[in-house]
């Protein structure tokens, strides 16, 4: 059994650069983004998601103000921008939200392969997702707001049981 | 389904994540103007399509969204390696 709910809205920033970008980024954020794949930093509300070698998602309450990270940025060769709107977050709590995931995400996602603290793009039934177990029976799945509907239809189905 | 080696995520990936690019190691001509029809036929349209091992280029779409070369068996379907672009095939 598990539950869905909804994310409260974030903003959401795609940052995109070098390591010294992460870096840089990281002291005026107050989450370094990880350069180690498919992982994600979290601090108070705030989060870093490695998504690529370059490119990070960063979670932080709605009210944030990215003024600072993008003076904090001045200078070096990168890419801020403001998503925040692109996407919801289904939340999922409970253990059987492993097991309705894998009826969509074709990734292994025991805790052995895919252990909290682990994000990463993926797919769920016909849509692209962004996956990050915040704990051991703790999701947040990051979904284009079109397609919420969709996920939340699906995981529900998959959580339904025969 | 295959699982796919992404040198850039450093695991295995399924091939679902994936999208299929075509064959590795394809050099553009540098002037195509220069290129006589051969050449840039060659460059477009002709593959090795062997049976066999091939290189091929799948781009991780749905992970890190990089391009990455892969050597697999068109016989067998298995994946022998993979590299980042750029590295020597291995
Ligand atoms: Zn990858």
């Amino acid at each position: 059994m598990f539950e869905i709910a909804e994310a409260p809205p974030a903003t959401r920033l795609m940052l995109r650069g070098a390591p010294e970008v992460a870096a840089r980024a990281g002291a005026a954020f107050g989450v370094v983004p990880p350069l180690e794949p498919c992982r994600a930093n979290q601090a108070g509300e705030r989060a870093a998601l490695w998504l690529g070698p370059d490119e990070w998602l960063l979670l932080a309450p709605s009210d944030a103000d990215a003024t600072k990270l993008a003076a904090a940025l001045e200078g070096l060769v990168h890419s801020l921008v403001d998503v925040s709107d692109g996407t919801e977050a289904l939340l999922l709590h409970g253990a059987g939200a492993a097991l309705a995931l894998s009826a969509g995400c074709p990734l292994d996602l025991h805790p052995d392969a895919f252990p909290p603290g682990m994000a990463t793009r993926t797919v769920l039934g016909r849509i692209g997702i962004t996956l990050w177990r915040r704990g051991a029976a703790d999701w947040w799945v990051e979904v284009a707001r079109s397609q919420a509907a969709y996920a939340r239809a699906f995981l529900a189905e998959a959580g339904r049981g025969w | 389904m295959l699982l796919i080696p992404c040198p850039f995520c450093a695991m295995d990936r399924p091939e679902a994540e994936f999208r299929h690019a075509g064959e590795a190691h394809l050099t553009r001509p540098p002037d195509p103007a220069a290129a006589d029809d051969a050449a840039w036929a060659d460059f477009l349209y002709h593959r090795a399509n062997p049976r066999g091992v091939i290189a091929e280029r799948w781009r991780h779409v749905h992970g890190c969204g990089r391009f990455i070369n892969v050597l697999r068996d068109t016989v067998s379907d298995r994946i022998l390696a993979s590299y980042r672009p750029g590295e020597k095939r291995p």
